[in-house]
Formats: structure tokens, C-alpha cells, sequence
């Protein structure tokens, strides 16, 4: 029973992460109709950047700041220089090129920081507040900063003008534009945005699986697999995918071997789309064109 | 459309050729009869970790051996030829390996690969090696698959191999914690089966309690770690490459779980782990050197460890580190990686005027190196193998302090017996004699 | 220009010209280049047959599958443990590799049938990444080899063709022999009845089963061939590198293949051939520039990779149509000239 309990907290903290990756992949896709294969690319510089912080002597929270901040920018930069030239197109050339990016995110980290991977602090500190059940400050700081997250971003979109003005720009550009709303600005907003949660991502997993260009790789293909589980076009479709994705991996890795915690995650991931083929919350129609 | 598919396929068919004729006459570089041998040059390549699970701390190896070949070079050279090293990036994935390899020797025509690393990595390529007749010297890893002198003339090993080693580490276990439960975490390829082989000859079977394996792969190594917990295990042997010797900390430092831990030489560089564990180890206010999460690791070595100030070798180490690669920090993997570069050195010159392959092997295979090493070499031309024995240390402060005396045996169920002769001073110039 | 004389115009024939036309052409190029460009034409050779079946599947028939590799995987495997274990030659271990491959994509399209979109590339993505971690599941590493991989011993080439005859050569021979087969065979495939199924179903399915067409089964159609091409150039990439290991088969190589047929050119046989092409020459001629330019290690070792992120980028941004549709702007208005002038 205990290791029940273990497997899931170790499996709901991981999750959390998952969602956040999932999120940011839900909000580009929501806003853009793209699948951002550069997420993983993104959060690992960002991520980088946070480090070269920490090894300059700054504190975690001012490494955070710098992850975030450099985050929103480089959600705009992208959006603005990058995907503007492909959005119309066909989908999967919009992918190649987020691709083209993701490799090229990769490489530049390379040259800069170089290929061996680097520890990352964690906020607190790792060991557990008893000795049996494993749930430590750390592990409370990840789960509390992406619910904070989520709720922060959930309010901006429901509460705000911004957030109406964001969801008109994605889901009805045309009319959104003749009622005066910048629709380019309003989409490079939302990229900015996914960058930022994509960064915190980044920052919360780094202590596990250290920095490094390739080191964020499973992040990404579990964030997508969450975002799917959940259903593309749903924000809380995200948090509850990469929830029940975290914790099957969890279960896989515990009862079955921890090798084979992608095959979990695909099983995972079938089981789910046999039933419910657009995801879990795929509540209404998607947009046809 | 037919017409285009020709015209396609004509114009590629130039160019391909056009490249690949190129690449055949070689530009005019090789003039001697080797390959990868010119009137002024020899080019030697090498497969190394440069990225990937494997990079902490063997990333250093190959730019150390450079800096000494760099060394050597600006004295001018062996036999008036300088040595061009060329190591590439395999991320530690035997594909890659394949692929890079293929291209030194195909399309770099590299006279000799030195120090391929890895075990899981350079099995996949030492058939090609010998197949195709090139020198494989001084494998950076310690697998009993290059004492072949019989299926692999070519191939010849460095360090002490994971048997010997196995053994050595399970006497002194034996002999220091008898009664008291032993578990193995080890690499599950020959690396670690090979460890494991070594231990078991010395660890009786009833005190091994628990034996868990591990992919570089897979970085959550927790289930092994709990699994090592629930067992209650007082000593944890590791044959584990650096990164899962700090991840196996980390699990245990969360569970709470203190056992003794004894590490093979090829994952306990102090400097390395302490890289890897800086972040999560307690600053507390104590005045205690180095990283204390990694204090009173058990270890061994079969040179001067890199914290010994004294030793002529790591004096001159230290020096051509200084001149060359002073950005690098001054650990285990640097001196490895200049200790080998020695080695090949002195086989080079041993290989005379215009080596040629065949010849620097059998100046490998004549023996009678010695070099910044505790215990002697094995090779011989019925033996391929290195370093035969190593010195049990332990890890105090930033670096290794050895204790006993150095040990030598051989891979199978000899004896271990001490090794008395001392080791010899380093050349004052630095290169070797003769 | 001329018009095609009465002999050629049935398609069966032309493709068969086609096919023997390659294979001149390749045998005169394979004896002309060194044992390293050999390596890489066989390389290439093994991609191509993985890239045309997955353009078949998403290009012609609309179903983006980011799991081609998980084939691949399939096929390297299984030529492995045939010829180790079994002693088969290579090439019934190269058809019972396409055979096996089939029948992973069979059960992958069944599962598979109602994915659309990024929900298929989600699913194919984590199959493709999953998939090669069975090697290292504790019951079967044994057999599978685990991390370590399974080394496929190489055939050395038959004795009649000399004893000096290069290993390289002989393995471009066998992978670009067993590409012109299998390109044959695909051409033929799409320009027949079941090629204008998977177009009918990719540009409107519900128009598509109004006319009688079964969707899904032409859907699980489209995978299983796509299926037995990637096994097929995984039992050749088994062959060629001496072995099959998970290593081989990671995320980036199911992401490379895409791009490779986004590359060529959606849709299209040919621009299969260019996107492998691209993806085994543009990096290795990377490597060349980057060592010559005597940089430091770290902008050498990554310069490769960069160069090709920015070589994807640039040709999605100046070609949307890839390589082939380059090609046909830029020979097209030409060709179609000369024809208006006859």
C-alpha cells in the first residue's frame, strides 16, 4: 500500500511537469493550429540560461526569473520572425519547421554550453519528510507551482479583456480583426506565454534529469503524449493528461521495470484514444477548414 | 519525365563521383606506405563521449590526450613527425560509434584508432577494426573482450581490466566487512557483468543480498535503488560510469539510505562526481574539503592519483595541463587521458623510422613499457591486456587516498598478489626514453 | 522533345525501364566512388525505402505517422535474429523482415484507425520512441540484447567477385538493389487502382465512402505498406552497420525521415529518393566544412547539426512544395514548352 502511495506522489510530481509541457503545447495549438515539436528546444535553453545564472553565483528564484523572462521573449521572437511565414500553410510544413528549429535550439546550446550535462539545483532539498512516504519540499514546490500556474493563465483567459481577445484571435480571426483586435500581436502573445510555461517546465525537471542539449528530449515526447491524452484543444485536458500520464509511467516503472516507461506511456496513450479518439476533453468540434 | 529522372540521376552520378574521387586520391597527403602516415604527420582517431550519459568527466580524456601529444609535438615530434589526433563525438550509442569509426578509417584513413572509449561502444567495431587491419591501441575501457590476441591481434587494452579489478575490490570487501550484506549495482552489459564476475570470486554467495543492473539509457534508477534499500544492504558495490554513480547518491540521499559504497576506478573520480553532486549536497558550515557526499567511497587505482602533489607524473601532468588545456579542472580523467597518450607515444617510437601497422603492433606486443602506472603492463604477444593489478584507496577530501599496496592478478581464478617493484620517475623532459 | 515511342506507355513497362535505367546507373556510380561514398549510397539506399513508404502513407494517403522508425526497428530486429540465429540468407531475412513489419502495421492501423491528425502523430510518436525499449525489457534481453544490441555478423561478398572485392561496395549493391525493388514495386502500387483509393480517402473522406470506398480499410492498407518498407529498410540497416541496438532507432530518426519526405517532396516517390539523400549527405558534408574550418570543439562537433536545423528551415520557408516541387517549377514550364511545340 505504501509503495502505492509513493509511486503515485512520485507520479503526480512528474505529472505536473508533463502538464506544464502540455499546456504550453495546448495554448500554440489552440491559438495557431501547430504542434511546436521546438517546446523541448525552447525550455532547454531557456533552462540553460537559468544555469549559467546559477553558476554566475544567483539565488534559484532569481534563475527562475531569468528562465521565465527569457522565456516570454523568446515565445515572441519565434512566433514573430518564424512561424508568422508558415502559419498559413500546410500544416506539416509548419512542423518541419518547428523541427528545423528545435535541431537548430539544439546545436546552439551545444556550441555555447557544450554537450556534457549539468547538474540543476532544486528549489528545497530532495529528501523526503519521512523516511517512508517520499514526498519531499521539492517535490510539494513542483506540483504547487504549476496548479499556480495553471490557475494564473486559466483567470487570465476567462477573466480578462486580453484573455477575449486571445481566444477570438485563435478562434475567429476574421471577425476578431473587424472588431479591432491585433490579431498578430494577440498570437505572439500566446506564443509568448506557452514559451513562459514551457520554461518553468524546464526549470522544475532540470534537478532530475540535468542540462543538457539532449536532456530534455522525454520531456518533450511525454508532454505531447499528455497533451494528447487530454485533448489538444483543452487547457484542463492538459493538466489531467500529463496527471494520469505521469502516474501510469509512475505505476509502469514501479510494478512492471523502468525500462520500458515509453512503451507504458503509448500503451497509456492508445488506451485512451480507442476510447476517445480526440482525447479525454474533446468536448467540442474541432475547427474544419 | 523520363528524361529528368536521367538527367537527375547523370548529374548526381558527377558528383557523388566527383566527391568521392576526391576523397580516394586523398588531396596527395599520404606519400609513406601506411596509411595515416606522411613524411611529417601521423593521424591517429579515437571514439570518445563527448555528449551524452557518458560525457561527466570522460569528456576530459581525449582533449588531455591532445594537450600531450600537443606537448610532445612542440618538442618535435616523434622521429620528426608530429601525432594528429582526431577524436570524435559517439554519444556514447554503439550506432554511432559504427558510423564514426567507419569514417576514420574509410575517409580520415586513419593510421591507428587510440582509445576508443566505452565497452558497449567499441565491441560493435573491433571485428571492423581488425577485419580491416588497423591498430586499435589502448581501449578506454576495461572489458576482458581485448585480451584476444588470438580473434583480435589488433586490439589491445589500457587499464586494469573489470575482472582483475572485480576481484581485487571483492578481496578487500571480504576481508574488511565479512558478515555484513553486500548488494551489486552494476552497468548491465560487459562492463558491469564483468565486475560482477570479478566480485563473486572473492564475496562469498550468502552475503550478496540484492543485484541490480542498469542501462545508461534510463536515468531513473530508483526502483534499484528502493529494491537495495528494502534489502538492508550494509555495502554497495558499483561498477557504474560517473553520472550513475551521482544518480545512485541522489536516489539513496532521498530514501535516507547510508550504506558503504565501493566504486569501480572508472565512476569514482572525486572531481567528477563532486561536478555532478554540487547542487545537493548540504552546504553546512563545517570546514570540511570536498564534497561530502561522496567521503569514504572505497575505490581503487593502478596510477598516482590526481591529488597527489608529490608524484613526478602528476607533476608533469600538471604541467602540460597548465600550458594546454587550463580551462579543463586537473582530475582522474585528465591524467588518464595523458597516461595513455604516453603509452602510445612510447609504442610509436618503439614502432621506429616508417612505422607501419603491422609494426606498432608488434612493438606493443614486445612489451616492456613503463609508464605512470603502479602495477606492470600484461602485454606480450600471447596477452593483450593492460594494466594488471591496481591499489585500493579511498576518496578523502577532493581526491583519493591510496592505502596497502598495489595488487596485481590475472583474469581468471589466479591469485592476487602484491606488487613490490616501485614506480618509476617520470622522464625529466617529459617524453619517453629510448 | 520526343514523345514516348507505343512500347513504353503502359505503366508496368515504363517502371520496369525506369527500374533497370537506375540500376545501370547505379552500378556504374557504386564502381566509380570509394569504399566510404559506397557506405553512404547504401545508407541512403535503406533510408529511401523507410522514406517512400512513409510518403505513401503520408503523403498519398494522408495519415501523418511519426512511428516509421518503430518499423525500421521491426525489420533491423528481425534480420538480425534470422540470420544469428537461424542461419537464413539475407534475402528471405529482408522479406520475412517486411513480412513481420506488415504485420506491426496492421495492428498499428487497426489501432490507429480513428486518429486524425496530431492525435495519430502523438500516438505514432510515442510508438516510435516505446517501441525500441522492448529490447531492454528484463525477460527479453537475452534475446534482444538490451542496450548493447544484437551485431549482425557481415556476409562477406561472394567469393566469385574476387577476394579484394570491398565490403562496401558489395553491401550499396544489395541495399540499392533491394531500394529499386521496392521503389518499383511502390510505383506501382500508386499509380493503381489501390493509389487512387488512399488519394480518394486523403482528400475527402466522406466523399470517399459515399463512392463505395471502405475508409478504414484503406487506411490500414496505407499502414501496412508503409509498414513493410520501413521493415525492409530496417533489415538493411541491420545489414549494412553490422547492427541492430535501440540506439539506432531514436526519436530523431522518425522525426528525420519526415522532414526527409517533406524535404523531397510530399507525396512523391522521387522526392523520397532526394530527402534520404539529403539526410545522409547534408551532415556528412557538414562534418567535412566544419572540420576544415578549425574551429573550436564545441561550434565544430554542433555546426553539422546546425547546419541541417537551418537547411530544413530554409527549404520549408523557400520551397513549401520541397526538392521535387522545386524541381518541377523550375523544369516544368520547360519541359511543358518543348512539348507545346511539337
Amino acid at each position: 500500500m505504501l509503495r502505492f502511495v509513493n509511486l503515485t506522489l512520485a507520479g503526480i510530481t512528474d505529472g505536473m511537469v508533463f502538464s506544464a509541457v502540455a499546456l504550453a503545447l495546448v495554448l500554440i495549438w489552440r491559438a495557431t493550429r501547430i504542434v511546436n515539436f521546438a517546446q523541448g528546444g525552447m525550455l532547454m535553453f531557456t533552462t540553460f540560461l537559468a544555469w549559467s545564472v546559477v553558476r554566475h553565483g544567483g539565488s534559484y528564484w532569481l534563475a527562475l526569473a531569468a528562465a521565465l523572462a527569457s522565456g516570454l521573449v523568446l515565445g515572441a521572437v519565434v512566433e514573430r520572425l518564424l512561424i508568422r511565414r508558415v502559419e498559413g500553410g500546410p500544416p506539416l510544413n509548419a512542423v518541419i519547421t518547428t523541427l528545423g528549429l528545435l535541431i537548430l535550439l539544439q546545436a546552439g546550446a551545444g556550441m555555447i554550453w557544450g554537450g556534457t550535462p549539468h547538474s540543476y539545483p532544486p528549489a528545497f532539498t530532495i529528501q523526503g519528510f519521512t523516511r517512508d512516504l517520499l514526498l519531499s519540499p521539492s517535490d510539494l514546490f513542483v506540483i504547487g507551482a504549476v496548479a499556480v500556474t495553471a490557475v494564473a493563465l486559466l483567470l487570465l483567459f476567462r477573466r480578462t479583456d486580453v484573455g477575449l481577445k486571445m481566444r477570438a484571435a485563435a478562434f475567429a480571426p476574421e471577425v476578431a480583426r473587424l472588431l479591432g483586435v491585433r490579431v498578430g500581436r494577440m498570437l505572439t502573445l500566446g506564443w509568448a506565454l506557452a514559451a513562459l510555461v514551457g520554461s518553468l517546465a524546464g526549470v522544475l525537471i532540470a534537478p532530475s534529469v540535468f542540462v543538457g542539449p539532449n536532456q530534455f528530449d522525454s520531456v518533450l515526447v511525454f508532454g505531447f503524449t499528455a497533451a494528447v491524452i487530454g485533448g489538444l484543444d483543452s487547457p484542463v485536458g492538459a493538466i489531467a493528461g500529463g496527471l494520469v500520464l505521469g502516474c501510469a509511467l509512475s505505476y509502469v516503472s514501479g510494478y512492471l521495470s523502468s525500462d520500458i516507461v515509453t512503451l507504458g506511456a503509448f500503451a497509456a496513450l492508445i488506451t485512451v484514444l480507442m476510447v476517445r479518439p480526440a482525447g479525454l476533453f474533446a468536448g467540442r468540434a474541432g475547427r474544419r477548414v | 519525365m523520363i528524361k529528368r529522372m536521367i538527367a537527375g540521376l547523370a548529374a548526381l552520378s558527377l558528383a557523388l563521383a566527383g566527391c568521392g574521387s576526391g576523397d580516394d586520391s586523398g588531396g596527395g597527403k599520404n606519400k609513406a606506405s601506411a596509411p595515416g602516415i606522411t613524411a611529417t604527420t601521423v593521424t591517429i582517431g579515437s571514439h570518445q563521449p563527448l555528449t551524452g550519459p557518458a560525457a561527466p568527466g570522460y569528456s576530459e580524456i581525449s582533449p588531455a590526450s591532445k594537450a600531450y601529444f600537443d606537448y610532445v609535438n612542440a618538442g618535435g615530434g616523434i622521429n620528426g613527425r608530429k601525432i594528429v589526433y582526431k577524436y570524435v563525438d559517439d554519444v556514447y550509442n554503439p550506432t554511432t560509434t559504427v558510423d564514426v569509426v567507419h569514417r576514420l578509417v574509410l575517409q580520415d584513413k586513419v593510421f591507428a584508432i587510440f582509445n576508443g572509449l566505452g565497452t558497449p561502444t567499441h565491441t560493435k567495431v573491433v571485428d571492423y577494426l581488425n577485419a580491416q587491419r588497423v591498430p586499435d591501441l589502448f581501449v578506454a575501457s576495461g572489458c576482458g573482450c581485448w585480451d584476444q590476441a588470438a580473434k583480435h591481434p589488433y586490439t589491445f587494452g589500457w587499464q586494469i581490466d573489470y575482472v582483475r579489478e572485480g576481484k581485487i575490490l571483492g578481496q578487500y570487501i571480504k576481508q574488511n566487512f565479512a558478515g555484513k550484506k553486500i548488494a551489486y549495482f552494476y552497468q548491465n552489459d560487459d562492463f558491469g557483468q564483468d565486475g560482477v564476475k570479478g566480485l563473486d570470486m572473492y564475496i562469498p554467495k550468502e552475503q550478496v543480498v540484492k543485484r541490480e543492473s542498469y542501462q545508461p539509457t534510463n536515468t531513473d534508477v530508483s526502483p534499484q535503488v528502493q529494491a537495495i534499500a528494502a534489502a538492508k544492504a550494509d555495502v554497495v558495490v558499483l561498477f557504474s560510469i560517473p553520472a550513475f554513480t551521482a544518480l545512485f547518491r541522489l536516489a539513496s540521499l532521498k530514501l535516507g539510505f547510508k550504506p558503504q559504497l565501493a566504486v569501480s576506478n572508472v565512476g569514482s573520480d572525486p572531481t567528477t562526481l563532486s561536478g555532478l553532486l554540487e547542487n545537493f549536497a548540504k552546504k553546512g558550515g563545517t570546514k570540511v574539503q570536498g564534497n561530502p557526499l561522496i567521503q569514504g567511497i572505497i575505490t581503487d587505482a593502478y596510477g598516482a592519483p590526481a591529488g597527489d602533489t608529490s608524484n613526478s607524473w602528476i607533476k608533469l601532468f600538471r604541467k602540460v595541463h597548465d600550458t594546454y588545456i587550463p580551462k579543463l579542472p586537473f582530475d582522474g580523467n585528465v591524467v588518464y587521458g595523458m597516461g595513455a597518450a604516453y603509452t602510445f607515444v612510447q609504442a610509436l617510437k618503439a614502432a621506429g623510422k616508417n612505422p607501419t601497422r603491422r609494426g606498432l603492433v608488434d612493438a606493443v606486443e614486445k612489451g616492456g613499457f613503463t609508464g605512470a602506472g603502479l602495477v606492470p603492463f600484461a602485454y606480450s604477444k600471447s596477452s593483450h591486456a593492460g594494466y594488471s593489478g591496481a591499489q585500493i584507496g579511498k576518496i578523502s577530501g577532493n581526491t583519493i587516498v591510496l592505502s596497502g599496496t598495489p595488487l596485481t592478478t590475472d583474469a581468471g581464478t589466479g591469485a592476487i598478489q602484491p606488487y613490490t617493484t616501485p614506480q618509476p620517475a617520470a622522464p625529466a623532459n617529459g617524453i619517453p626514453p629510448g | 522533345m520526343i514523345s514516348l515511342p507505343r512500347v513504353l506507355r503502359p505503366t508496368l513497362v515504363r517502371h520496369m525501364a525506369l527500374a533497370v535505367l537506375a540500376a545501370v546507373a547505379l552500378y556504374v556510380l557504386t564502381n566509380a566512388v570509394g569504399p566510404y561514398r559506397d557506405l553512404q549510397l547504401a545508407q541512403a539506399a535503406y533510408f529511401a525505402c523507410a522514406a517512400a513508404g512513409l510518403t505513401v502513407l503520408t503523403g498519398l494517403s494522408g495519415q501523418i505517422s511519426l512511428g516509421q522508425g518503430a518499423f525500421m526497428a521491426i525489420g533491423a530486429y528481425t534480420t538480425a535474429l534470422l540470420i544469428n540465429g537461424r542461419h537464413w540468407p539475407l534475402a528471405l531475412a529482408l522479406l520475412a523482415s517486411a513480412v513481420v513489419a506488415a504485420a506491426a502495421g496492421l495492428f498499428v492501423g487497426i489501432a490507429a484507425a480513428r486518429l486524425r491528425g496530431p492525435y495519430l502523430a502523438g500516438a505514432t510518436l510515442a510508438l516510435a520512441v516505446g517501441l525500441p525499449e522492448l529490447a531492454s525489457y528484463g525477460p527479453l534481453t537475452d534475446s534482444l540484447g538490451a542496450q548493447n544490441g544484437l551485431s549482425v555478423s557481415p556476409s562477406p561478398p561472394p567469393l566469385a567477385l574476387g577476394e579484394a572485392f570491398p565490403l562496401e561496395r558489395w553491401q550499396a549493391w544489395i541495399a540499392c538493389a533491394a531500394a529499386v525493388v521496392t521503389m518499383f514495386l511502390l510505383a506501382n502500387l500508386t499509380r493503381s487502382r489501390f493509389g487512387r483509393t488512399f488519394r480518394a480517402v486523403r482528400d475527402d473522406e466522406i466523399a470517399a465512402s459515399l463512392a463505395g470506398i471502405r475508409v478504414a480499410r484503406t487506411q490500414v492498407l496505407a499502414f501496412v505498406v508503409a509498414a513493410a518498407c520501413g521493415g525492409i529498410g530496417g533489415g538493411l540497416l541491420a545489414f549494412v552497420s553490422t547492427l541492430a541496438a535501440p540506439g539506432a532507432f531514436t526519436i530523431a530518426l522518425s522525426l528525420q525521415l519526415v522532414s526527409a519526405i517533406i524535404l523531397g517532396g510530399l507525396g512523391s516517390l522521387a522526392g523520397a529518393v532526394w530527402g534520404s539523400l539529403i539526410l545522409v549527405l547534408v551532415p556528412s558534408w557538414a562534418s567535412d566544412l566544419a572540420q576544415s574550418a578549425h574551429l573550436s570543439h564545441n561550434v565544430e562537433s554542433n555546426l553539422p547539426l546546425a547546419i541541417y536545423g537551418l537547411v530544413l528551415v530554409a527549404v520549408m520557408l523557400a520551397f513549401p512544395a520541397g526538392v521535387q516541387g522545386g524541381l518541377r517549377s523550375l523544369f516544368g514550364p520547360i519541359l511543358a514548352h518543348a512539348r507545346r511545340t511539337e
